[in-house]
C-alpha cells in the first residue's frame, strides 16, 4: 500500500500543470466505451432483446400459471389425435401449437429459454474461469508450465465432438494476451516496487484484460447456447423431460412430425435463432465499443 | 524440417494414446458404462451369471480395464488378427469394424468435401467483394447474412430446408444416401445437394466475415500503397499483393475445419439420416459398443492432429517469414 501512496504526488504535480494548458476532461476507458456502445443501434436493439429473453425466462412460471394456465408438461388430451399426431396449431388456445404429446408449445419455449440461458451462462462462467487460470499461468510463468499447458489445450482441442473444446479456446487467448502484456512497463514497475507475481498476476495483467474476456463471454454465450441445443437434439443433453429448445426440435423431428406440424419445429427455431443472433451481435458490438481497432 | 516433421508425428501418436485413456476413462466412469453394463446388455432377454461371463471374455472385458486399455492400444498401432490398423470387433454386429468405418468414412468424405467446395466458393467471395467496398450497401447486407448463418444452427435449417423443398415444393428427393454408382450421377448430386448448402451455411458465414476481416487489415499495408505507387493498376494490385497475404491465414482455418467434419458431421448425418461417421458415433454411444466409439474418437483425432501438422508445413511453403527447425 504504501508503494502506491509514492506514486500520487507526483501525479498531482503534473495533473494542474497540464489542465492550466487546456481544461481537457479526461475520460476513464469506461465513459470511453459507454459513448461509443450507446452510439451502435444494432448492439443497442440486440441488448435489448437479450434484457427482454431474460425476462421471459424468469417469468416463465407466471406465465404458465396466470397467462395459460397450464405448465410446460400438462399433457392436454383433446388436442391429438389416436396415433400421437398434434393436431392443434398456432391459435387463441394454444398461441404456439401442442407438440404430440399435447404439451403447450408456447410454454414449453419459454421454459426452454430458461434451460438454455441458465446452461449457456454457467457453462461460459465455468470456461472463463478456467481459461483464465490457465491462461495467465502458461502465459505468466512461461517455460516448462507453459509448454505443458499449451500441449494440453492441443490435446482438449482434438477431442471430438467438441465436449470441452468450446471453453478451452478462451485459456489461448488470455495466455497470448499475457504473453505481451507481461513485457510492459507497468509490470517492471509494479516489480520493482516489490509486488509478487500473485499480484501482478491479477491486479496488474487481469484488469488490463477485462475488455478482451467480456467481449469472449458476449460470443462465447450463443456458442453455448448451440452446443446445448445440439447435446438435447442428439437426446445426450438435459434429461428427457426437462423443456429445452434442443428437445423440442428433436420431438418435431422424430419421424419428420415437422411436415404436419411446422410449428413444432418453427418456434423453437426461431427463438433458438433470435437468441443465438442478439448474442452475437450483442458481443460484436462490445467488441467494437471496448477496442475499436479489432474486428472493423 | 524432417527433424521437424518426425517430432510432431510422434507427438500424433502421444495424442492418440491419451485420446484412447481419456475415452476409456469416460466410458468406465460414466454411469451406465462399464464391463458388467456392456456383458449384461449384450448377454440375451434373460442374463444369468455364466453367460454375462461368456460375453465379458468373449468381448475381452473379463480382464482388468488398463490390461484392456493396455492390449487395445497395443493392436492398434500393431494390428490385430483383421490387420492394421487394430480396429477392433463391434458388439453389436459381432464382425470387425474396419470395413463398416471404411464405408460410412466414404460417405463422410463424399459430405465434408462437397460441403467445403460450397462454403468455399460462396464464402470467399462474399468477404472479398464486402472488403472492397466497406459499408456498402452490398457490404452491409453481406455482413448480416454472415451474422444471421453463424447464429443458425443445422438442426433447425436442416429440417426447414427439407420442409421446403421436399414436402412443399417436392423438387428434391428427400433425405437419405444414394451411392453414385448404384443410382446414377443424378440421384447422387440430388441427395447430396441439400445436405451440402446446408452444412456450408454456417462455414461460408464464417469464411466470409474471415476473408473481409483479413483483406481489410492488409488494404491498409505500406506494400500495398509502394504496389499502387509502382504503377501497378487496382486490380493487380488487389489479386498479386492483397489476396495472396489475406487468403494465407484462411488456409490454417480451413485445414483444420475440413479435419473436423472428416470425423463425421454428427448432426448433418443425423438429420439427412446418411449413413457417416457421426451417425455411427451417436449409435455406438447409445448401444454401447465400446470398441466403435474408440474408433470414431481416435479417428477424429487423429484427423485434427494430422491436419494441424499438414497445415504448419504447408504455412511454411505459403509464407516464408514462416520456418520451422
Amino acid at each position: 500500500m504504501s508503494q502506491v501512496q509514492q506514486t500520487e504526488p507526483t501525479l498531482e504535480v503534473l495533473a494542474p500543470l497540464e489542465s492550466g494548458v487546456e481544461a481537457v476532461q479526461g475520460r476513464t476507458p469506461w465513459q470511453l466505451f459507454y459513448t461509443r456502445f450507446k452510439r451502435d443501434r444494432i448492439a443497442l436493439f440486440a441488448a435489448g432483446v437479450v434484457l427482454l429473453l431474460i425476462a421471459l425466462a424468469l417469468l416463465a412460471p407466471a406465465f404458465a400459471r396466470f397467462v395459460v394456465h397450464r405448465g410446460p408438461n400438462d399433457l392436454n388430451q383433446g388436442y391429438t389425435s389416436d396415433i400421437s399426431v398434434p393436431l392443434l396449431g398456432p391459435s387463441k388456445i394454444a398461441w404456439f401449437g401442442v407438440d404430440a404429446l399435447g404439451r403447450d408449445i408456447f410454454i414449453r419455449t419459454l421454459y426452454g429459454a430458461r434451460t438454455s440461458l441458465l446452461i449457456a451462462i454457467l457453462a461460459t462462467g465455468i470456461s472463463i474461469v478456467v481459461g483464465i487460470a490457465l491462461g495467465l499461468m502458461a502465459g505468466f510463468v512461461g517455460g516448462k508450465l507453459d509448454t505443458f499447458i499449451s500441449r494440453l489445450i492441443d490435446i482438449v482441442l482434438s477431442l471430438p465432438l467438441l465436449l470441452l473444446a468450446i471453453g478451452i479456446g478462451a485459456a489461448r487467448i488470455v495466455r497470448g494476451q499475457t504473453l505481451s502484456l507481461r513485457e510492459r512497463e507497468f509490470v517492471e514497475a509494479a516489480r520493482a516496487t516489490g509486488y509478487g507475481n500473485i499480484h501482478i498476476m491479477f491486479r496488474e495483467i487481469l484488469p488490463n484484460m477485462v475488455a478482451s474476456i467480456i467481449v469472449v463471454a458476449t460470443l462465447l454465450i450463443p456458442q453455448n447456447i448451440l452446443f446445448e441445443a445440439a447435446l438435447s437434439f442428439l437426446a445426450v443433453g438435459v434429461p428427457a423431460g426437462t423443456p429445452s429448445w434442443g428437445g423440442m426440435l428433436s420431438d418435431a423431428t422424430n419421424g419428420a412430425l415437422y411436415r404436419i406440424a411446422w410449428w413444432m419445429l418453427f418456434f423453437p427455431g426461431m427463438f433458438l435463432v433470435m437468441t443465438t443472433l442478439a448474442f452475437n451481435l450483442l458481443g460484436d458490438g462490445l467488441r467494437d465499443a471496448l477496442d475499436p481497432r479489432a474486428g472493423r | 524440417m524432417l527433424r521437424y516433421i518426425i517430432r510432431r508425428l510422434l507427438w500424433v501418436v502421444l495424442v492418440l494414446v491419451v485420446i484412447v485413456a481419456i475415452t476409456y476413462s469416460i466410458f468406465f466412469l460414466l454411469p451406465g458404462g462399464g464391463s458388467d453394463a456392456i456383458a449384461n446388455r449384450f448377454a440375451g432377454k434373460q442374463p444369468n451369471p455364466e453367460i454375462v461371463a461368456e460375453v465379458k471374455q468373449q468381448f475381452g472385458l473379463d480382464k482388468p480395464i488398463y490390461v484392456q486399455f493396455y492390449i487395445f492400444t497395443r493392436n492398434l498401432f500393431l494390428g490385430d488378427q483383421y490387420g492394421w490398423p487394430g480396429l477392433g470387433k463391434s458388439f453389436v454386429l459381432r464382425a470387425p469394424l474396419k470395413q463398416v468405418l471404411v464405408e460410412r468414412m466414404w460417405v463422410t468424405i463424399q459430405l465434408a468435401v462437397g460441403a467445403a467446395v460450397v462454403w468455399l466458393l460462396v464464402g470467399i467471395p462474399i468477404g472479398i467483394l464486402s472488403a472492397l467496398r466497406p459499408r456498402s450497401i452490398w457490404d452491409r447486407a453481406a455482413m448480416t447474412f454472415a451474422l444471421i448463418g453463424i447464429s443458425m444452427p443445422v438442426f433447425f435449417i436442416g429440417p426447414l430446408a427439407l420442409y421446403v423443398f421436399v414436402y412443399k415444393w417436392h423438387i428434391l428427393p428427400g433425405s437419405g444416401y444414394s451411392p453414385i454408382g448404384e443410382d446414377g450421377l443424378w440421384q447422387w448430386f440430388n441427395h447430396f445437394i441439400l445436405p451440402w448448402c446446408v452444412l456450408a451455411l454456417l462455414y461460408a458465414a464464417f469464411y466470409a466475415r474471415l476473408s473481409r476481416a483479413n483483406l481489410l487489415d492488409v488494404m491498409g499495408e505500406d506494400y500495398m500503397r509502394t504496389a499502387r505507387a509502382k504503377g501497378l493498376n487496382e486490380r493487380q494490385v488487389i489479386v498479386k499483393h492483397g489476396l495472396r497475404s489475406s487468403l494465407t491465414p484462411l488456409v490454417t482455418v480451413f485445414g483444420l475445419d475440413l479435419a473436423g467434419l472428416l470425423a463425421g458431421a454428427v448432426i448433418t448425418e443425423t438429420v439427412f439420416n446418411l449413413p457417416g461417421l457421426g451417425q455411427y458415433a451417436v449409435r455406438s454411444v447409445f448401444s454401447l459398443d465400446l470398441y466403435a466409439i474408440l474408433d470414431v474418437t481416435i479417428i477424429a483425432a487423429f484427423f485434427v492432429t494430422l491436419a494441424n501438422l499438414v497445415v504448419d508445413i504447408v504455412y511454411a511453403f505459403l509464407d516464408p517469414r514462416v520456418r520451422y527447425t
